[in-house]
């Protein structure tokens, strides 16, 4: 049976991971390829880069350390972050990452998802989403969201995005709450059960937890694959290790090696 | 030892020749007939679709020369794939290598397609390019197609329906998993594969 996933994600910046809480205030949390060593040892299932300074600031990612973290790594990694083309696509994928995510530039160009996947295969192509509630009650995407100055707020609808993305090959969405993102009270169950229902590829959940509890109930309410953290793995207030346990215990399968 | 990684667009490439390298192996990238006739092992990685490998590898005139190989063949992914006769990916001839087809993983409620994450191995049947793998190890794959565990079949795993993980006869072996990003018992079948109990 197919385990479900736990994924630490480690936003990029100038070459070094850093973490900010509501996307804003990046401290340096350390080496790329010394924490994605230790990530995988401790039982990380996959490890998720993102450069946030790459769309905001209109450039692709540097792929020297795609390449150190894939001579090091036998564990699956995804980039994101300034992919807006096949050729940097390709470049990102020959480098050693196993999939390559798009936000903005998919939002921008959403015919960008279906050259991906008929370049590469549905299943290296990634779509992440960046949501917010409004007050009309709707969850709506943002875009630009690596630089708050320059983050957007988009009339489309998070679900009719999950959808057309879908529809235009994407093989995997990683929906991340922002209301929830870095503040530790949990992922945002009601999204992504909506998500969910229309989710026909791997929905991975993003944003918010900060318990054990929060992923055994994104993984058993919400029946998300993956569930994407960052602070609550830097600061180890949750080892991985722990965690795997408590969803086992859970009867929640999950990867024991 | 010269193990040749062939060339024909599929963009695991790097980490495949990486994972060698883990292994103290300098593997050669190449789409040169000659050079993957003369090497002692010859992989075919693939993230693509099988169509998409298949025109690549006859464009550059390498279907037969993959047919007629003497020396181990690995395929991944869709790589292995490839070595049966038939894809339901776009309707694909493949290499016909190995007996069987290639169908596309059913959607049902619960279970997502791409297959894509960590699942177990199960053993069907001992060979030396397995030995080591526990039963129940944990492999990672990542795709919508797979084979139906036939005679050829040494590792089987399953979503929603069961399906061949590892497949060999006689010089001819494919991996459905990615064993690049598999952990240890990734690392033991690319060593296997490199080892003596291919020969």
């Amino acid at each position: 049976m197919l385990s479900r996933r736990v994924i630490p994600c480690l936003d990029v910046r100038g070459g070094r991971v850093v973490k900010g809480v509501r996307f804003r205030d990046h401290v340096d949390m350390g080496d790329i390829v010394e924490l994605s060593l230790r990530y995988r040892d401790a039982g990380a299932d996959e490890l998720v880069f993102y450069d946030i300074g790459a769309s905001p600031e209109g450039r692709s990612v540097d792929y020297a350390w795609v390449e150190r973290v894939s001579s090091l790594l036998d564990i699956p990694f995804c980039v994101a972050g300034g992919i807006r083309d096949v050729a940097t696509a390709r470049a990102v994928l020959h480098a050693g990452a196993d999939k390559i995510s798009v936000n903005t530039p998919a939002l921008e160009r959403p015919a960008l998802v279906s050259e991906l996947a008929d370049a590469f295969g549905v299943q290296c192509v990634v779509v992440g989403i960046d949501s917010v509630a409004e007050a009309d009650g709707e969850w709506r995407v943002r875009s630009h969201t690596g630089d708050p100055d320059k983050t957007r707020a988009l009339a489309l609808r998070t679900l009719d995005w999950i959808v057309e993305a879908q529809r235009l090959g994407a093989g995997e969405i990683v929906l991340n709450c922002m209301d929830s993102d870095g503040v530790r009270r949990g992922y945002d169950i009601a999204q992504l059960s909506a998500a969910r229902a229309l989710c026909a590829v791997p929905l991975v959940a993003s944003g918010g937890a900060g318990e054990v509890r929060h992923f055994a109930e994104a993984f058993r309410v919400a029946d998300v694959d993956g569930a994407l953290a960052a602070s609550v793995f830097h600061s180890g207030a949750i080892a991985i290790a722990a965690l795997k346990r408590g969803l086992r215990a859970q009867g929640i399968e999950v990867r024991d090696e | 030892m010269r193990v040749v990684l062939v060339d024909a667009g599929g963009a695991n490439l790097g980490s495949v020749r990486y994972a060698l390298r883990r292994l103290g192996v300098e593997a050669e990238v190449s789409r040169d007939a000659a050079a993957i006739r003369a090497a002692d092992r010859v992989i075919l990685p693939g993230v693509s679709t099988a169509a998409t490998v298949m025109r690549r590898l006859a464009e550059l005139g390498l279907v037969e020369v993959l047919r007629s190989l003497q020396a181990p063949l690995l395929g991944v992914c869709v790589g292995m794939q490839l070595l049966f006769e038939h894809s339901e990916e776009d309707d694909t001839p493949c290499l016909g290598l190995l007996p069987g087809r290639v169908a596309r993983l059913r959607q049902a409620p619960g279970l997502r397609i791409p297959h894509m994450g960590w699942n177990r191995l199960q053993p069907l049947r001992r060979d030396p390019l397995t030995e080591g793998i526990a039963p129940g190890a944990w492999a990672y794959f990542v795709h919508s197609y797979a084979a139906a565990p036939g005679q050829d079949c040494l590792l089987a795993s399953e979503h929603g329906v069961s399906f061949a993980a590892v497949v060999r006869r006689g010089a001819v072996a494919g991996a459905q998993f990615h064993p690049e990003r598999s952990g240890p018992a990734g690392a033991r079948l690319l060593a296997n594969f490199l080892g003596a109990g291919m020969a």
